[in-house]
């Protein structure tokens, strides 16, 4: 008997159907990832093997077998019983999904008493037991701690002990890594492949990122639009798919290991990029030995220290970094939204203080970038407004303009940004930032919020605009890969200082800095051999 | 379905605006208790505006002595059955005087919701005022600002009103020194609402956009920031009016609000309990009155807040993208 | 974290911050009132003294003196007493002292301290009830969401919220009192001489400030726990088998305990007011009746001395209030 079985399932949200028809099987102890963009229905799938639309409105049909359950038909008390006892499911988000109130120990303790009758104590001991398991160190007295006092990476950890503790027969993890930071995902990939080896639980992952599902499993299932698109072992599906949209999946994820794609440059790009290297081209932006501090007195922190960069006409300069390394502060003193306390930026040679219309700036967020309560036309006619145009015919000439170079119709002035898609918000923002006639551009994280193949889209449109406008980039992004897609330098930050900084390809096929060496590590491969490798070498590094 | 489930979001993200006008008057309809209460206290508004119309029809006004209607023997009940109801008194008489009871009411309506309004526009005008000039002036205005909101906040609002109404020369037009009390004590949780809203969108992508397209912080703050302020200050005014509407009868009550001859509901309830057993509408008519339409509006009101945000906790958990990305 | 230690530091702070509070309180209460317009020696010799006899009370009572000297008086008298001469003798008046009124010559604090246990003993009495009624029916309104008894309690507390306090006291006098002689007229009677009829005696006053209070704090913890019940973490317990019982009782419910102590930070001014008006409403001589009497003679030390007595609970409501919150709400910032 399989450890699960779903066969036809089919989920609908009223006039919805997020689920269409999916069947599938896991056998038990095997591990299959589930993997899909945006709307494909991969976390509805998830929710539906334990029976949580239930009394949701939600309608499910098809049938869904888990651990000898009939999900369908079982009784609330069976399901109570499913639930967490044989199968256990870890969330995205590790913060929102423990309850910020109650300690971790008593949290993890009450599941395990919801299903065993054990005595508080036994249960408690069964907490730090598995607590220890996950690699919190220091279990009895960490035991005692709220959320909020732990890092995201405990968080999980803590959340996947909850999942551990009644000894379930099948993790589901949905998402679990999403919220995490590159070294992280990978040290709680590990943690989830060891706990795999030790137990002999079957993972059924939910999963964005190719990468995350090479690493972590045996089987996948590539959906789209609530079914099957592809289903096969790891190795045939992402080495040689069969189906064009994998294909244009897998074409779309950006590679770490694979040198920036020469095929779209220009010979006059090649001429300008070699003459950033050498330093001959006009520098545009200069940075000297920029500071940054939050807070005061005690609670004082360095966000930024002591940072000091050259932005060359024509030429990206990557930033990368993890959360908390002090690359969004450094990209928002770079375009002169926040003042360095100490240090300066130079513009065209002169020190600068406030912003300037020559240096703009695209932000992450596709939802708080544009004023939901101003057409995006408006939006982007801002800076020409701001400049003193009043010829109102030209400011609509001008915007419509900028909309088709983007990539957007003309005629989607007057509509409103709840109208659009994450990937037209950044367009929009794109063509409000091309309306400044900027040389310097800001990107923050400008791609992080969007499914894979409106990323490559985007960067490609930015990569197109640099090369026709002559515009200098700044590419602030946590994603390795993606820095390395579109940067000529790049720029490593950890704890608010430059770590590394060189020629694109140099820094990440020869990177000097130890820091640099472990975020190479710790991204994800593509092929699964190559996965079990990096695995090794994590375990040599953390030895090290 | 990217599309659908960023469309469902953006609403989310902020109140709505000019798109969100036509969702706000749709949610709107959808409740039917909210339209019945739109409607009581649309038929309050036009009764309280027509006040003189309605008591000429009736051939009565709120002040005028009837002493042949109340009977002075018995300590002025009024003559007649149930409180002296007739084709001339349509709801009675007063005891002791002889005044009409339907004109006193129709008349303190007037004074009811006047009051309410002018407090109510008086409490916001400050709120918003304070609040934005907390969340957008340098650091120390902040915190002076801050410190006095939370100084009001904690000052009696009854108890000062009581208070200071009484020291006031009574030449001073009652209704609007009532309405100006009220206003002028009890604007800080409207200021502490708008600064914190403020703060939020200051901290919002726009608002840095539309600094770096080169626009000073007025045109920011009544182009990016205000409209954004909207919702919650309308949805909180909405409910200020009912309270302010139990503030002044209150007041009325211990005599210290409007005074007589003016009438007004709270008034005429300080000695309805002497008279409840001879003229029960005195007390039922006022306290109906007042209950009605506070009720009516703390309906209204709770209507336009859920028409306006119907999700007022999520939206101050405005997520990043990335957080939001994965889930279908 | 450090825990306790933090929290200590946290209770000084508001403590400190509660007493500038209360100055700044005492500086607005002194100037509006003595500042206003209207000639208070006028109104407290009386329509028929004449001028000389005002220009001497005024005199008497210090009112030709600049106003910051009158307040740095006010101050010193708070802090260290002071004496005062009533014509024929001198008065001592100690620490805390409010001056005397222009009325008696009663010194103010006296008279507070004579009011205040039957305004301690309305008004925290009724906050236990208010309490209990209203998140008890929040409670049972989450509990019990989407039936008929939820919508049953949100028409009733809806119906509460909106009747104004002296006309809930008023309906529950005359129908309780008059119509179905269930209990006597209400009579104070102090804690100390007969506890049972003390409660007796005040149950009607409890009732008519509490209910409307409930009505509020039944509508915040219903809202605060279908928040929570929304949460992912609410997600989490269930999809770990854990209890329906458990996700109310001890999940969602927590979820509500900061709500409802800000709540009643932020409604114990207004309830305060409430008590004035249940006072003057059921003739209970507390120091809302008190001040009702010294408002219409204008005895301003009175007046300020009362106003800032009540200022000075409410004010520590609110520090208390906010320390529980944080003890409540650990993740708040201790700042």
């Amino acid at each position: 008997m399989s450890l699960v079985e779903v066969t036809g399932l089919t989920v609908e949200f009223g006039s919805l159907r997020a689920v269409d028809g999916l069947s599938f099987r896991l056998e038990r102890g095997a591990a299959l990832a589930l993997v899909g963009e945006s709307g494909s229905g991969k976390s509805t799938v998830a929710s539906a093997l334990l029976g949580l639309h239930r009394g949701t409105g939600a309608r499910v049909g098809g049938a869904i077998e888990v651990a000898g359950v009939d999900v369908q038909e079982a009784s609330d008390e069976e399901l109570r019983r499913l639930r967490g006892a044989k199968a256990a499911m870890v969330f995205q988000d590790p913060l929102s999904s423990l309850d910020p109130y109650y300690a971790i120990g008593d949290q993890i303790a009450e599941v395990y008493r919801a299903h065993t009758r054990a005595p508080r104590r036994a249960a408690r001991a069964r907490a730090v037991e598995v607590l220890d398991r996950v690699g919190i160190p220091d279990a009895v007295r960490r035991s005692r701690s709220r959320p909020h006092e732990f890092s995201g990476g405990m968080r999980q950890r803590a959340l996947i002990a909850m999942a551990l503790a009644c000894g379930p027969d099948l993790l589901i993890a949905d998402e679990p890594t999403t919220a995490l930071d590159v070294t992280v995902q990978a040290q709680i990939l590990d943690l989830l492949h060891t706990l795999r080896e030790e137990t002999g639980m079957g993972l059924l992952l939910v999963t964005h990122d190719v990468g995350v599902a090479a690493e972590s499993v045996d089987e996948v299932l590539v959906m789209r639009h609530g079914r099957a698109v592809e289903q096969g072992p790891v190795g045939t599906v992402l080495g040689s798919p069969a189906q064009p949209y994998t294909r244009e999946l897998l074409g779309a994820v950006p590679r770490v290991d694979a040198p920036r794609a020469v095929a779209q440059a220009s010979a006059e790009e090649l001429v300008t990029g070699e003459e950033s290297v050498t330093g001959e081209a006009e520098v545009v932006l200069e940075a000297a030995g920029l500071r940054r501090e939050f807070g005061r007195r005690k609670r004082a922190f360095t966000a930024v220290d002591d940072v000091s960069l050259t932005i060359h006409r024509g030429e990206t300069l990557g930033i990368v970094g993890e959360s908390g390394s002090g690359k969004t502060t450094l990209g928002r003193m770079l375009v002169g939204l926040l003042e360095p306390t100490a240090g300066e930026v130079r513009y065209d040679g002169h020190a600068r203080v406030g912003v300037r219309p020559a240096v703009q700036m695209v932000f992450q967020d596709p939802v708080s970038s544009l004023n939901p309560r101003r057409s995006v036309g408006e939006s982007i006619a801002d800076p020409l407004r701001a400049r003193g145009e009043k010829d109102e015919e030209r400011i609509r000439g001008r915007v419509r303009e900028l909309l088709e170079r983007v990539g957007l119709d003309a005629a989607h002035y007057d509509r409103y940004p709840h109208e659009f898609s994450g990937g037209q918000r950044q367009r929009v923002g794109i063509a409000r930032a091309l309306a400044a006639d900027p040389r310097l551009i800001v990107c923050d994280e400008p791609v992080s919020a969007l499914d894979v193949t409106t990323q490559a889209q985007v960067v490609a449109l930015l990569g197109e605009l640099r090369r026709e406008l002559g515009l200098a980039l700044v590419f602030v992004a946590h994603d390795l890969a993606v820095v390395r897609q579109v940067s000529d330098r790049v720029a490593v930050m950890r704890s608010g200082r430059i770590v590394e900084e060189g020629p694109a390809d140099e820094v990440y096929d020869n990177p000097q800095d130890p820091y640099t060496k472990q975020l190479l590590a710790a991204v994800p491969a593509l092929d699964p051999r190559i996965a079990a490798q990096r695995r090794a070498a994590r375990r040599e590094l953390a030895v090290v | 379905m990217t599309e659908a489930v960023l469309a469902a979001e953006a609403p989310g993200a902020a109140a709505p605006g000019a798109s969100g006008a036509r969702q706000f008057w749709r949610r709107l309809r959808t409740q039917r208790a909210t339209l019945v209460a739109a409607v009581v206290v649309a038929l309050l508004v036009l009764v309280a505006l027509a006040a003189p119309l309605l008591t000429a029809i009736e051939g009565q006004d709120p002040t005028t002595y009837h002493p042949s209607l109340v009977d002075s023997a018995r300590g002025g009940v009024p003559i007649g059955s149930f409180g002296g109801i007739s084709g001339d008194h349509w709801l009675g008489v007063e005891p002791q005087t002889g005044r009409d009871l339907f004109a006193r009411l129709v008349y303190g309506a007037r004074v009811s919701l006047g009051v309410a309004l002018a407090a109510t526009v008086v409490q916001v005008a400050i709120g918003v005022v304070v609040g934005v000039a907390a969340a957008l002036g340098r650091r120390w205005v902040d915190q002076v600002l801050s410190r006095f909101t939370d100084v009001i906040v904690a000052m009696p609002l009854m108890i000062m009103a009581l208070a200071l109404l009484a020291i006031v020369p009574s030449s001073f037009p009652r209704p609007v020194l009532v309405a100006l009390v009220i206003g002028l004590i009890a604007w800080g949780n409207i200021a502490k609402i708008v600064r914190a809203q403020a703060l939020t969108l200051k901290g919002l992508d726009y608002v840095a956009a539309a600094r770096l397209s080169g626009w000073g912080t007025w045109r920011i703050a009544r182009r990016e920031l205000l409209p954004g302020i909207a919702a919650p200050v309308i949805t909180y005014a909405a409910l200020l009016v009912p309270a302010n509407i139990a503030i002044e009868a209150a007041l009325s009550f211990l005599g210290v609000g409007v005074k007589p001859p003016t009438p007004s509901w709270g008034q005429m309830l300080t000695a309805a309990d002497v008279w409840y057993q001879a003229a029960p509408q005195y007390l039922l008519l006022p306290a109906g009155a007042l209950f009605v339409t506070v009720l009516a509006l703390t309906v209204l009101g709770d209507g336009v807040r859920t028409a306006l945000d119907p999700r007022a906790a999520s939206r101050l958990r405005v997520g990043t993208g990335r957080k939001r990305e994965a889930r279908a | 974290m450090s825990g306790l230690a933090g929290l200590t530091g946290f209770a000084l702070r508001r403590t400190v911050g509660a007493l500038v509070t209360l100055l700044a309180i005492s500086v607005i209460v002194y100037v509006v009132f003595y500042v206003t317009p209207g000639n208070v020696a006028q109104i407290t010799c009386g329509p028929r003294c004449s001028p000389a006899q005002v220009q001497q009370v005024a005199e008497q009572l210090h009112l030709n003196d600049p106003l910051y000297t009158r307040y740095l008086n006010f101050l010193q008298g708070l802090v260290a007493g002071q004496d005062y001469s009533t014509g024929t003798s001198v008065q001592h008046c100690s620490a805390p002292c409010l001056g005397l009124s222009y009325q008696s010559d009663q010194q103010v604090t006296a008279l507070i301290l004579a009011k205040l246990p039957v305004s301690l003993s309305l008004v925290f009495g009724a906050m236990v009830l208010w309490l209990i009624l209203g998140v008890g029916t929040g409670v049972l309104s989450a509990w019990r969401r989407g039936r008929l008894t939820e919508r049953l309690l949100t028409g009733v507390t809806l119906v509460g919220v909106a009747t104004p306090v002296f006309v809930i006291g008023l309906v529950l006098m005359i129908v309780v009192c008059g119509q179905l002689q269930l209990l006597p007229f209400p009579q104070y009677v102090a804690l100390t001489d007969d506890p049972e009829q003390w409660a007796w005696n005040l149950l009607l006053p409890w009732l008519s400030l509490a209910l409307i209070e409930a009505a509020a704090f039944a509508r915040l913890t219903r809202a605060a726990m279908l928040e929570t019940l929304a949460e992912d973490h609410i997600r989490t317990f269930r999809a770990y088998g854990v209890g329906e019982r458990s996700v109310i009782g001890r999940h969602a419910l927590r979820g509500a305990v900061a709500p409802v102590i800000a709540l009643n930070a932020n409604n114990f001014g207004g309830a305060v007011g409430g008590a004035v008006l249940t006072e003057t409403l059921f003739g209970l001589p507390g120091i809302g009746q008190e001040l009702v009497h010294a408002v219409n003679v204008v005895d301003l030390p009175v007046v300020v001395g009362m106003v800032l007595v009540i200022g000075f609970f409410v004010v520590l409501a609110n520090a208390v209030a906010d320390v529980l919150y944080a003890v409540a709400d650990r993740r708040v910032v201790l700042a």
